[in-house]
């Protein structure tokens, strides 16, 4: 069976960019999803399940990434991954905006 | 971004006294203190921070190292130390595995994109099997600084 790719970009949206909690959020997001998945900047590909991984992407406010997903699930993989970073911006404010407390 | 830009070589710790999580760190912010590195008076304030960020989740990011950080108005640019412990200390780290080499990030505040490069230049190092065992391997602060100022000549370690 040939496996399903997805291919999606996203840009992240929160001030403070993809530091350890978001990429926490991200790598926890990533791995209920079977399909493998790469994180990918200008320069570099991670995998998206590895915080240590993650953590290296540094991505600023701002920054465009690319998501690609293998496997079954892929779809749904990116769909969830695009929702935690462009619309819940890792539940974290825009710049500009307050903090919730 | 390069070690030598923002790691007090000066405040290392080749052999923490400390064997637990609160202790590692108390232990290394009064090191960056020491150095004169952080606003007077603070260390109590950004020891107390570091921990409460470290409660919230750990960072523990397995494979034997952690990196406690928080962004604090004691300092006016990043700064990080590292310390070391033959022993192994309880992080509470991902993998439940104790940790052996501590990096403490201390950012400003108002700064998200700086903090993000240390961490960045910090993790494509720790990333590597051949720079953690070599940081786990150092025994004195020389060690340690000597092996920081290599990685900034070899990108790829």
């Amino acid at each position: 069976m040939e496996k399903l790719v997805c291919e999606i970009g996203v840009e992240i949206r929160n001030a403070d960019g993809l530091h350890m909690r978001p990429a926490m959020q991200f790598v926890d997001v990533a791995s209920e999803f079977d399909c493998e998945i790469t994180v990918s900047n200008d320069e570099t590909s991670v995998d998206g399940k590895s915080i240590m991984q993650m953590s290296m992407l540094a991505a600023t406010y701002g920054t465009k990434l690319k998501i690609k997903a293998q496997g079954g699930d892929a779809q749904k993989a990116v769909e969830a991954l695009r929702e935690l970073v462009e619309q819940k911006k890792f539940d974290e404010p825009a710049p500009g905006e307050q903090k919730k407390e | 971004m390069k070690f030598s830009d923002f790691v007090c070589f000066e405040a290392i710790i080749a052999e923490l006294k400390a064997k637990d999580r609160d202790g590692a760190i108390a232990e290394l912010v009064a090191s960056l203190d020491k150095a004169g590195r952080l606003g007077k008076g603070k260390r109590e304030e950004v020891t107390r921070a570091v921990i409460k960020r470290e409660k919230e989740a750990s960072t523990g990011m397995g494979k034997g190292v952690a990196m406690p950080h928080v962004k604090h108005e004691a300092v006016r640019d990043v700064i990080a130390t590292v310390g070391r412990s033959s022993e192994g200390i309880d992080f509470s780290a991902l993998d439940k595995k104790p940790v052996y080499s501590v990096v403490l990030l201390v950012s400003p505040a108002d700064d998200p994109d700086k903090h993000l490069q240390a961490m960045e230049k910090v993790f494509k190092h720790l990333q590597q099997e051949k720079f953690r065992k070599f940081l786990r391997q150092a025994e004195t602060r020389e060690q340690i600084a000597e092996l920081l100022r290599e990685a900034d000549g070899n990108p790829s370690w």
